[in-house]
């Protein structure tokens, strides 16, 4: 099964999930790594082209995703979870996936400033806009690192609530993203 | 004789010897540029500039030594025609310019030396250390200009060693000094 159904993930919704899950990590620890590189590092120009071309591809996920909510939306919460569980989780979700896209957004910006593409790979390049305003790369930077921590924090606290769920509470929470009916 | 007071007034205009005159530098007009150049990996040159900086001069061709020039740059402007290295440029790996965003020069001496050259000893404050540097300068030109105002300009380099001024980040052997090239045109006030 592709589509969520109103009780369960489809297979589309569960590989986006884990698939930007294991990117959003990989991207913190590789940019987290990779600024302190020293310039006769062989990763110091490696690391931030990959960086950088993860991160546009993961930009193109989540846009997949926010499309694939409408044409296929979540199933309903369990009924054994509270009120103030599903406002929670609803918007610690929601700044998850505002988070990413102000990170691609920042990310972006950083580069761009100078009117460079970014590449993605040996792919595909995208166009740069140029400067938008002014200090531009430098807000953009001190942007990207606090949004990169808040999220990392959020996704911890998204994970931990998922397995209160699985070992506390003992619901299908955590089962049910991985495909599995209830 | 109105023509005779006229003309004996310009002659005692005329026969006033020429004093020191104080220039500011001409960096509306961006008649000025504060450049430098450093080697990349010891196989090429990396050049750049700072956009931002003021200062003013005093100079008199008849007696040189009695020159003072004084430049304050905004670290901030710092140009490489690069966005992600003027980042890092900007920070504490190198010019750390949130917490030191100016860098200043202040002449102390001047040593005239062959022809149209000279050594202009000044304090350089840069990464918030401070240190007497030595530029070997010359004139380029004085005269006026073609819009009412009288214009000198002037050439100058030195080298810097990074360390000596807290820039600490290893780019490699070939990479541990900078030399900076000042190109200043002054209007007379």
């Amino acid at each position: 099964m592709l589509k969520n159904s109103s009780s369960h993930y489809g297979l589309v919704s569960v590989v986006l999930h884990w698939l930007v899950a294991l990117t959003v990590f990989g991207l913190f620890g590789v940019g987290f790594w990779m600024v302190d590189l020293s310039y006769y590092s062989e990763w110091y120009r490696t690391a931030p082209y990959w960086h950088k071309s993860v991160g546009i591809l993961l930009a193109v996920a989540m846009l997949l995703r926010v499309l694939w909510r409408f044409f296929s939306p979540p199933p309903t919460a369990l009924a054994s979870h509270k009120s103030w569980e599903k406002r929670t989780s609803a918007v610690v979700q929601f700044c998850l996936y505002l988070g990413i896209f102000m990170l691609v957004l920042s990310g972006y910006l950083i580069s761009t400033e100078d009117g460079r593409p970014i590449a993605v790979f040996t792919w595909f390049e995208v166009p740069a806009l140029g400067a938008l305003f002014a200090n531009q790369a430098d807000i953009a930077g001190l942007v990207h690192e606090y949004v990169a921590y808040s999220l990392i924090a959020l996704a911890v606290l998204h994970g931990l609530a998922a397995l209160k769920h699985h070992f506390i509470d003992k619901d299908n929470t955590l089962k049910r993203m991985f495909g599995r009916k209830p | 004789m109105k023509k005779l007071l006229l003309a004996a007034s310009m002659a005692a205009m005329m026969a006033i010897p020429a004093q020191a005159a104080d220039y500011v530098i001409d960096t509306q007009g961006a008649h000025a540029f504060v450049q430098f150049k450093i080697s990349h990996l010891g196989y090429s040159w990396l050049y750049g500039r700072f956009n931002t900086f003021s200062g003013d001069f005093s100079y008199d061709a008849d007696k040189l030594e009695a020159s003072k020039i004084q430049l304050t740059i905004d670290t901030n402007s710092v140009d490489s025609n690069h966005a992600e290295r003027d980042k890092h440029l900007r920070s504490g790996d190198f010019l750390n310019v949130s917490k030191h965003p100016k860098a200043t020069f202040v002449s102390t001496k001047v040593v005239p030396k062959a022809g149209d050259t000279f050594d202009l000893h000044g304090n350089l404050t840069l990464n918030g250390v401070t240190k007497e540097v030595v530029i070997a300068a010359e004139k380029l030109g004085e005269g006026k200009d073609p819009w009412g105002g009288y214009r000198a300009g002037f050439a100058g380099t030195t080298t810097l060693t990074l360390k000596d001024f807290a820039i600490n980040t290893d780019l490699g052997p070939a990479s541990a000094t900078v030399q900076l090239d000042l190109t200043v045109e002054g209007i007379r006030k």
